[in-house]
Formats: structure tokens, C-alpha cells, sequence
């Protein structure tokens, strides 16, 4: 516990209990902001009656089949690119200007292709999800030290042993960092196109009560995803630091 | 030239993928390649592609602007001040990573429609990159740089003006790069929902109306001018790579 | 060869140099620092009692971690003492005074200004006017052998050019003390030898009273007039030998008998503060 995690507890905490006054007193409307407590206390007990059950389901399933798309097919991809380094360097200058095109702006276009559902939502998700990994792959692919694959060669491994034993757990590292940009990225995909347009999931439940004056509700729910965001970054970072542990030298 | 050429055919490539594409999904659900430029450049000739170009713009510059001050002075006082820095940097990371749409309620209730909350949206999607670039750029630079302004006996603003600021400036042009583009996808996803105006608007405007050539080409306009301000500041870039 | 030490001393052969002017002077200067993370204060230097005299070329070696970049830390301004004080010219010293130059040891040049550039922005930062920077830079660029390189940039150059261009840049400010904490230490050897041949022509040509830290013995003894002998940490002044050289010497005194005794002495009473740090019995 040092000074500088004391100070930023004492930081957040300091806010949280400012707005939490602010919002008591009425300084602060309540129909700009309800209370950090009130948030709290409602949003256990919509999610206790199961309220947004079906809305919870239906973005995390959009999220989770958008992440593992993104993964699989970013790695599959990367791992081809990789091979053929002709291609490669024909399609470096695009991947480096991918992030610089406003993805979202073809979400009408696969709303009109697909339709409001499912399909569009994980469609975008991915899009915006799949190229971080396969510039992650190809950097992890790059990193693998020269020597171990020399190694592998003198221990007469075959292609895909050599792959599977060898080059999988030393790129592992960079894959991994490229699984949670993957993860980040299908979560805003998904909640921001479910806000955007949608018939059902937890962004379009926020419009939903924003548009009906539901403060509460729609509150409860920010919260949800803030909950849920912070879950799903410190799991992930807690493999990411047990994967980084057993390789400092 | 001749360095080019591979990405040039991998484009073409690309181009011919979304004819064909075209071709097996009909032009009701996506327009042709041909189809979407000459619609595109009839549009031009009206005025009403324009103004939107202009609202998009209006709110870009001041989004722009505000996250290129904003990020760049927080960034410089986190920097140097060590204890501040250190304990600001996780919130931030913290804050980068939450979906900024979780709080776009909290920014309509705050702005209300129109152009202050897509402002609002862009700063918020493109503050933070720029700060946390400079920031780290302040403390991975070398401290022997502020050592020698000591010695030649520099005032404080001729060391940040003369050292501190050039020996920055490349990675501060990497955060600006991405801030760039995270700001103006910020204002058109404000636009999508929050304004009757723009390009954002455009788009969504014409998906319910099922004018799908216009869709395209509002995405195929914004797509060529941020590769272009993508490909600039690239070469800004590597023009800084003499060092 | 050997040769016999009379009782553990070095006479010297003639007096050091002419003028006897203090220029600086250190006086129970000490420093100490906080230990990180407690309250306890440990001391890295002194107490130094110290005079430099006008003109003279003051050599410093020690074991590594003895205090001696603190030493120039407090010499240059740069840093205050805990306790006793420095004068320059005759004046205590609060912080970078004028008239005091510094090349440290890692290469300080700026990657984004020419070499030009990099020599001139000193000058130009103090308000000289175009024309006389114009002139003191193209002397320096002659002085240095940068002439051919005034338009590339640090990166293009090697180890040795780019502390020639701290060192250019250091020249044009025409100091009066030049403090120089092992400038060398990056380069292979044989560079050494010729920098350091390089280093007295600056010091005759500018007549400025010069500083070096280094951790070579025999550096230390080829240019010097005379050595001090700092002990480990808590760095305090164990020895201070006289070299007597000629003014005009150059780099062949290594060849001379003296110059050995002179080595073997700094080594007989370094060998044993190195060991001290080195944590090994002696």
C-alpha cells in the first residue's frame, strides 16, 4: 500500500462522495443525476426482480460471439499475412490507417444488409475488433526470438509442433495483449451500435430509459456496464500479469 | 512509386471484392463501387452534401481543438510533476477503457442535442490518448535535456519552450494522430444520434429512409478524408524521424 | 621496470601551474540525500575542502558510486550543499552562475537541431546577437573538426562526434570553468587517447580552469596537473598528487617514467577504496 494508491483512493472516493452530496442536496438536479447510492441501491434490485434479463443476455451474448470472431479470425488471418510477406507489405499502409476510419459510420450499411439484431450489432463489433488482433498476432509472430526456432530446428521438430510447442507460447504474451484490445473493443462495438439502434440489449435499454425520462433506470444500467467493464479488465489483466510473471528474467 | 504499387493492386483487389459482393447481394442492400462514387459527385453538386460536411467540420475543429489543449497542458502538468502523474495514470487507463457511450445520457442531460454535446462526445474520445502520450512522453525523456537548459542557465519558459516541447513532440504527434481519429469518430457517433445535422446524421437520416447509395457515400467520403489526415500526419511523422 | 617508491610518495619534478589565483573553492561542503522510502538521511559526499586555481586542469578519480557526479552536481550550481559552501570568483554560489560550462557524461545533444544548431542554441538562448553566434559557431565547428557535419543531425553521427558537439557547444559560451564528468566513458580507447589530446588543446586555448571526472587512472594522470584522489562513498579527498607537466603536453607523456609512478600511486590508494566497494577483504 503505498502513497500513490492511498492518494487515488482517497481521490476516487473524495469524488464519489462529493457527487453523492452534490446530488443529496439537490445542487445537482435530479433529473440530471440521481445519487452514486441510489444508483447502486436500484440497480441491485432491478437486476434481483431480473428485470433486464433478457436486454443482460442479449448484449453479452453480442459481446462474447463478437470477441471470439475477432479473436479467432484476427489470429487466423494474422497467422496467413505473416507467412506471405509480399502481402504483408502491401497491406501494412492499410492496417495502419484501419483505426483512423470512423468504423461506425458502416453501421447502416449492415443494418440495411442484416437487418436490427443480432447479425448487425456483432457485425460492427467485429469490425471494429478483428484488425487489433491481427496486428497483435503479427507483432507477437515478429517477437518470437530467432534462436528458438534455430532451437527447434537443431531438435528436428516438425511445422506444426514447432508451432504448436514452440511459437504459440512465445508469441502467447502479445496474443493475449491483443485479446484484451479484441475484448475493450467488441464491448463498445456492441453497446454502442445496441444504443445507436437496436431492438434489445443493455445500450438499448439506456436509450430506452434516457428517451422515457427513467433516471433511475437508466443510471442503474451505466452502471451495470462501468461494473461490468471493470470485472472484465482486471480478470483479464490478472491473466495478463500471471502469463508476464513466469517470463521476467 | 514502385513502393506503392502492392498496396495500390491489394486496393484494387479490395474494390473488386465489394463489386463482387455487390453483384451477389443485390443492389437493394449495397451499391456497386461505380454506383457510390458518381453518386457521391452528384451529390457534391448540391449544397445540401456540403452543409452537413460543414456542421461535421464546425464540431470536429472545436473538438479537436479543445482535446489537442486539454490533453497536451494536463499531459505536461502530469508529467512533470511526478506524485500526480503516478496517481492520475491508472484512473485514466481506467477511463480510456470504459465504452464513452455509457456516458453519452450523462452527456445529453449535461449539453442537450446539438452541436456543444457532439463537441462534448469528440473531447471526450480523443482528450485522453493525447494526454496520456504526452505524458509519457515527459517522463521517459531524457533527463540529461533538462540538466543541460540548467547549465546553460535557461529560464523556466525558455526550457519548456526550446527543450522540454521539441524533445516531446514525436510522441506527442503519435497520441495527436490517434486522438485525431478517436475525436472524429466521437462527433460522428454524436451526430448518429444527437444532431440533425452533419454526416453522422446524414447516414443514419438515410437508413431510415432505405436510401442506401447515400449511406455509402457519406461512409465512402468520410473513409477517404481519415485516411488522407491519417496518411499527413504519418509523413509528419517520419519527417520527425531524423532523430 | 620497477621502480622504487621513497616511503610511499611521488616528489614531483617541477612546480604545477604558474598562477596561485583561487578560482574555486570548496569549503566543508557536504551532501547528503534522503534514503527513498525513510526519514534516515546518508551522506555521498564530504566534508570537501577544495581550491582550484585559475588555469589549472583538476582531475578527479574514484571508485565508482563515490559521490564524484555529486561533486560536480554542487561544483556546477546545479545542486546546493547540505552544508559548507562553494565560491566561484569569489562569490558563494546559489545556482548556475555565469561563466561555468558542463559536458556530462551521456551524450546531451538535442536530436532535433543540427550540430550547427546544437552549438548555437546556448548563445542564442542568452540573447547573443546573429552575426557574433554565426562567428563563434563556425569557430568552434573549425576548433572541434565538426566543419563537414554542421548539417546533420546528432543521429547521424557516431558516439565520439556527438560528444564533440556537447563539448562545441560548452566552448562557445567561452566559460571560464569547464566541469566535465567522464565525457569519455562511452568511447572505445583509442578515441580517448585522441579526445584527450583534443581536450588540452581546448583548455590551453581557452585558458579556462578545467574539471575532469574520470574513472581512468591513466587519463587522469596524462592530463591533469594534478589529481584527486576521492575515497568511496562517503567521497572525501584521500590523496592529491602533482603531476608537474608542461602546459604544451600531449598524449606521449604516457611514455615517460613519471607518468608510471604517477599511476602506481593513484592505484596503490584507489585499489583499496575500488575493493572497499567491491565488497571484497583487503
Amino acid at each position: 500500500m503505498n502513497i500513490e494508491s492511498v492518494l487515488r483512493a482517497l481521490l476516487v472516493a473524495g469524488f464519489i462522495g462529493l457527487i453523492e452530496l452534490l446530488c443529496r442536496t439537490h445542487v445537482i438536479p435530479q433529473s440530471v443525476l440521481i445519487a452514486p447510492s441510489q444508483m447502486l441501491t436500484h440497480l441491485v434490485s432491478v437486476v434481483s426482480a431480473g428485470v433486464y434479463g433478457k436486454d443482460i443476455l442479449f448484449s453479452f451474448t453480442n459481446i462474447a460471439v463478437a470477441a471470439l470472431l475477432a479473436i479467432v479470425s484476427g489470429f487466423l488471418v494474422g497467422l496467413a499475412v505473416h507467412s506471405m510477406p509480399r502481402l504483408r507489405a502491401a497491406l501494412e499502409p492499410l492496417l495502419a490507417s484501419y483505426y483512423a476510419v470512423p468504423t461506425f459510420i458502416f453501421y447502416p450499411v449492415f443494418i440495411v444488409v442484416f437487418g436490427v439484431g443480432h447479425g448487425s450489432i456483432i457485425a460492427i463489433a467485429v469490425l471494429l475488433a478483428v484488425v487489433a488482433m491481427i496486428t497483435a498476432t503479427l507483432t507477437g509472430l515478429d517477437r518470437i526470438p530467432g534462436v528458438l526456432r534455430k532451437s527447434a530446428a537443431v531438435m528436428r521438430m516438425s511445422r506444426l509442433q514447432t508451432a504448436w510447442r514452440i511459437e504459440l507460447p512465445a508469441a502467447l504474451p502479445y496474443l493475449f495483449g491483443g485479446v484484451k484490445l479484441a475484448v475493450a473493443y467488441a464491448f463498445i462495438g456492441v453497446i454502442a451500435s445496441e444504443f445507436i439502434l437496436s431492438g434489445s440489449g443493455i445500450g438499448y435499454a439506456i436509450a430506452f430509459a434516457y428517451n422515457n425520462f427513467e433516471s433511475d433506470n437508466m443510471y442503474a444500467l451505466m452502471l451495470l456496464v462501468l461494473i461490468s467493464v471493470t470485472l472484465i479488465n482486471a480478470a483479464l489483466n490478472y491473466f495478463d500479469r500471471r502469463l508476464q510473471a513466469r517470463r521476467q528474467r | 512509386m514502385l513502393r506503392i504499387l502492392p498496396t495500390f493492386l491489394l486496393v484494387v483487389a479490395l474494390i473488386a471484392a465489394w463489386q463482387g459482393l455487390h453483384l451477389v447481394i443485390g443492389a437493394g442492400a449495397l451499391t456497386s463501387p461505380w454506383m457510390t462514387v458518381s453518386h457521391l459527385v452528384s451529390m457534391m453538386a448540391t449544397g445540401d452534401l456540403w452543409s452537413n460536411v460543414g456542421a461535421t467540420a464546425k464540431a470536429f475543429v472545436y473538438a479537436m481543438g479543445l482535446a489537442l489543449i486539454g490533453g497536451i497542458v494536463l499531459g505536461v502538468l502530469l508529467g512533470v510533476n511526478r506524485l500526480a502523474g503516478a496517481v492520475a495514470e491508472p484512473i485514466l487507463l481506467n477511463l480510456y477503457a470504459i465504452p464513452k457511450v455509457t456516458l453519452y445520457p450523462l452527456v445529453l442531460l449535461c449539453f442537450g442535442l446539438g452541436l456543444s454535446s457532439k463537441v462534448a462526445f469528440g473531447v471526450m474520445h480523443g482528450l485522453i490518448p493525447i494526454l496520456l502520450f504526452t505524458m509519457n512522453a515527459i517522463r521517459q525523456m531524457r533527463p540529461v535535456y533538462l540538466r543541460t537548459a540548467g547549465t546553460l542557465r535557461l529560464t523556466p519558459i525558455q526550457s519548456l519552450v526550446h527543450v522540454l516541447l521539441p524533445a516531446i513532440l514525436p510522441e506527442v504527434v503519435a497520441g495527436v494522430r490517434l486522438g485525431f481519429a478517436l475525436t472524429l469518430l466521437g462527433v460522428l457517433i454524436g451526430e448518429m444520434f444527437a444532431s440533425q445535422r452533419g454526416l453522422g446524421y446524414m447516414a443514419v437520416n438515410a437508413m431510415g429512409l432505405g436510401d442506401i447509395p447515400t449511406i455509402m457515400a457519406v461512409a465512402l467520403l468520410i473513409t477517404i478524408i481519415a485516411v488522407t489526415c491519417n496518411s499527413l500526419m504519418l509523413m509528419l511523422d517520419k519527417k520527425l524521424q531524423h532523430r | 621496470m620497477t621502480f622504487a617508491l621513497k616511503g610511499g610518495s611521488v616528489e614531483p619534478l617541477r612546480v604545477a601551474p604558474d598562477t596561485r589565483t583561487p578560482h574555486v573553492t570548496l569549503s566543508q561542503v557536504t551532501r547528503s540525500f534522503k534514503k527513498a522510502g525513510t526519514k534516515e538521511m546518508f551522506a555521498a559526499l564530504g566534508p570537501i575542502d577544495l581550491t582550484l586555481n585559475e588555469g589549472e586542469f583538476f582531475s578527479v578519480v574514484g571508485p565508482s558510486g563515490c559521490g564524484k557526479s555529486t561533486l560536480m552536481d554542487v561544483l556546477s550550481g546545479l545542486a546546493r550543499p547540505t552544508s559548507g559552501e562553494v565560491m566561484f570568483e569569489g562569490k558563494v554560489i546559489t545556482s548556475v552562475p555565469d561563466g561555468v560550462g558542463v559536458v556530462f557524461q551521456e551524450d546531451a545533444s538535442f536530436p532535433w537541431l543540427t550540430v550547427h544548431d546544437n552549438i548555437a542554441f546556448g548563445l542564442r538562448r542568452s540573447g547573443v546577437e546573429g552575426a557574433e553566434v554565426e562567428r563563434r559557431v563556425a569557430y568552434a565547428l573549425g576548433f572541434m573538426g565538426l566543419r563537414d557535419f554542421a548539417g546533420a543531425y546528432p543521429a547521424q553521427l557516431s558516439g565520439g562526434m556527438r560528444q564533440r558537439v556537447c563539448i562545441a557547444r560548452t566552448l562557445v559560451m567561452q566559460p571560464r570553468l569547464i566541469l566535465m564528468d567522464e565525457p569519455f566513458g562511452a568511447l572505445d580507447q583509442q578515441t580517448r587517447l585522441l579526445m584527450g589530446d583534443e581536450l588540452l588543446r581546448l583548455w590551453r586555448e581557452t585558458g579556462a580552469t578545467v574539471l575532469l571526472i574520470t574513472h581512468a587512472l591513466d587519463e587522469a594522470a596524462m592530463l591533469s596537473d594534478r589529481v584527486g584522489v576521492m575515497s568511496s562513498r562517503p567521497g572525501l579527498f584521500i590523496d592529491m598528487v602533482e603531476t608537474g607537466w608542461d602546459r604544451d603536453r600531449d598524449s606521449r607523456v604516457v611514455s615517460t617514467p613519471r607518468f608510471g609512478e604517477i599511476n602506481a600511486r593513484l592505484w596503490d590508494k584507489l585499489r583499496v577504496e575500488t575493493m572497499k566497494v567491491m565488497g571484497a577483504r583487503h
